[in-house]
């Protein structure tokens, strides 16, 4: 099949690899019912990442995905405390808009004014928090405050498979067809291999990228109300340094830093592999102490793995006429 | 991220970086004017806004608010314009600090315990330079994965616990003054300003940063050893970490892992904010000399008026985007 291109292979290999030799150690760990709790204690970051993913298909960077996923969260939980009555579908509407609506706010100064997506984001991702503050004065909202509706929906068991771990499947593959189906996706593809090409081609690179940013943003605060409710607590610090784990699960998934090049598949096995190592760390008895380090560790040799593979192989052929004269 | 301009084309005409100097050269001069502006602004509002700002020691103690930062924004703003970013100089403070407290506890003086410092972050500076420039990886993404290892290994070899009880003499670095108010840290300051001004814009390695800035390749051709004055710039920024970090532990007097979050977003804010195009190729370390006393100004200020850090955080991100916004929405409406 020509989805799974090597990388993903390999990536899938090395996951296998992990749970194997987690489970060595810990048999527990590939119980049906272990491997569910992961994948949805992941879920969240396979959201964000493929959020992320876009935006960095397009040549940009979006470092206030945890913020706008905070700020986002905090919105629904103070709404819900305002007006527990309100259906949850209503809150769910309310925070990918709040959420879609942040990212344009990114998308906006990249494209009218060329300012690059880093600077942006780093800007937005402390306002975001700071208006946190400023909302709340540094409050709290409980898990006694929330209402049960509001705290139940992402626990609810679908199957064996909690609806949070339901809506990344359904994330997964809507984002599946949109990078594989539409022409906004196609656009993605086509303004960060190459943005010269892609004016020529009749493709607005600035919107393109602005519609990026939105995807990231609803995406951020669809997963801001999830971790609120499923967490059951709101506070300003909340997913705080999350946004680094995001790009790190785009990273070892071969989305190319460089844009253009990645897939939906990859940055998913990306996401389960960082989730993986996270959640193993405890279970077999390794201090929690050691989990950034290793975590740290993982990124490096995944990304060397990766750069490697994706290395061109154009210019072999000049060393190696080199080699034989 | 990438070199080349996003918006293609109908940029290429009218943004070619890297000639037509002296459009260059007054363009960076009003960027500097302007954020002196800035800070002159700032200056007056907070000795209108509270009765305690103009006064010698409280003036004195705001320069700790960006000294430390500013000693690490010197090095960044030369990787910057060589294309590259160091996200994992926050840690690099945490893992040399821990270091720093590893050889204290065993009993070494303070020559021995700043020498492992600087030594810490010189190390943890070549570890990200030879993963960049020997394995040809992206710089951003090395250093998220060495922001968490360094920091990691702090965490590793300090636990929940803390560094305390360093010698009273190594107290000079954060706590000492040279001459009434002015702090060691603020000399340390000024001196590394002045040869970091010298380095980059009377000196032929100053030169070849910008050359490899603006095109990389060029460089290569015109007889510049990229990779090896990629390799210097990212030791420079780990040993400047490791100063940061002797500073910084001397002022607190303890080492904890956490040390210094979130500060490698500061310093690069610090950077942009000083004018240095975050894509490589232009800027000066006067520009982020002023950034600094902006940034430690507004933090100041704010601080003065009882209002918390992550809100002065809100002035700051406005600050960064409004700064830069500003000049660009200028020339949309002028043009």
């Amino acid at each position: 099949m020509t989805i799974l291109k090597s990388r993903e292979v390999i990536l899938l290999g090395a996951i296998l690899v992990l749970v194997a030799l987690i489970s060595t150690r810990f048999i527990g760990f590939i119980a049906p019912k272990n491997l569910v709790n992961v994948f949805n204690d992941t879920s969240p970051l396979i959201i964000l990442a493929l959020g992320q993913m876009v935006v960095i298909l397009t040549r940009c960077i979006d470092l206030s995905v945890a913020a706008n996923l905070a700020l986002t969260g905090m919105i629904c939980a103070m709404i819900n405390v305002a007006a527990p009555g309100l259906p949850v579908s209503v809150i769910i509407v309310v925070a990918v808009s709040i959420g879609a609506f942040l990212g344009a706010i990114n998308g906006l100064l990249v494209w009218k004014l060329d300012i690059p997506p880093i600077v942006v984001t780093l800007g937005t991702m402390t306002i975001f928090r700071g208006v946190i503050f400023l909302l709340t004065d540094g409050q709290w909202i409980n898990a006694h405050e929330m209402s049960t509706a509001f705290t139940g929906v992402p626990r609810g068991v679908i199957l064996g498979i909690p609806v949070l771990g339901w809506i990344a499947i359904a994330i997964v593959v809507i984002m599946a067809l949109v990078m594989s189906r539409t022409t906004l996706g196609r656009a993605f593809y086509a303004v960060g291999g190459n943005p010269h090409a892609a004016v020529y081609t009749g493709i607005n690179v600035g919107r393109t990228q602005f519609f990026a940013f939105v995807i990231s943003g609803a995406l951020a605060g669809l997963t801001g109300y999830l971790w609120i409710a499923r967490y059951a607590v709101a506070y300003v610090d909340i997913a705080g340094g999350f946004e680094l784990d995001v790009v790190a699960a785009c990273v070892i998934g071969g989305i190319s830093i460089a844009g253009g090049s990645g897939t939906v598949i990859g940055t998913l096995l990306g996401a389960l592999f960082l989730g993986v190592v996270k959640n193993a760390l405890p279970v077999v008895d390794i201090s929690p102490f050691w989990q950034l380090a290793i975590s740290g560790a993982a990124i490096i040799i995944a990304v060397t793995f990766n750069s490697r593979a994706g290395r061109t192989k154009g210019r072999v052929i000049l060393k190696s006429a080199e080699v034989t004269q | 991220m990438s070199r080349t301009d996003p918006q293609a084309p109908h940029h290429v005409s009218r943004h070619i970086p890297d000639q037509l100097r002296s459009s260059l050269e007054r363009k960076l001069k009003s960027w500097e004017t302007l954020l002196l502006a800035v800070a002159v602004g700032i200056f007056i509002l907070n000795s209108f806004a509270s009765p305690y700002f103009l006064n010698a020691w409280n003036l004195s103690d705001a320069t700790f608010n960006f000294t430390e930062k500013a000693m690490i924004a010197f090095a960044m703003a030369l990787l910057i314009i060589s294309g590259e970013i160091d996200l994992s100089v926050a840690a690099i403070i945490a893992l040399s600090s821990t270091i720093m407290g590893v050889v204290m506890q065993a009993g070494f003086g303070t020559p021995v315990i700043v020498l492992a410092g600087l030594g810490a972050g010189l190390i943890c500076g070549a570890f990200n330079g030879i993963l960049v420039t020997r394995l040809g990886l992206p710089s951003i993404v090395v250093t998220i994965g060495t922001m968490s290892l360094f920091r990691g290994i702090s965490y590793i070899i300090l636990g929940d616990g803390a560094f305390r009880g360093y010698p009273a003499d190594f107290a000079w670095f954060g706590q000492g003054y040279v001459f009434w108010v002015i702090s060691v840290e603020l000399v340390i300051f000024a001196i590394l300003a002045v040869i970091y001004t010298i380095v980059l814009h009377k000196t032929n390695f100053g030169r070849a940063v910008y050359a490899i800035g603006n095109n990389p390749t060029g460089a290569l051709f015109s007889g510049i050893r990229v990779q090896r004055v990629k390799m210097i710039l990212f030791l420079l920024t780990g040993l400047m970490s490791g100063l940061a970090a002797v500073c910084l532990t001397s002022r607190l007097g303890s080492t904890r892992p956490s040390i210094a979050t979130g500060m490698e977003l500061e310093v690069v804010t610090m950077v942009v904010l000083g004018g240095i195009n975050i894509l490589g190729g232009s800027g000066s370390i006067p520009g982020v000399v002023i950034a600094a006393f902006v940034m430690g100004l507004v933090t100041f200020g704010l601080g003065l008026l009882n209002i918390p850090g992550i809100v002065m955080s809100i002035f700051i991100g406005l600050l960064l985007i409004g700064v830069i916004a500003l000049p660009r929405l200028w020339v949309k409406i002028k043009g």
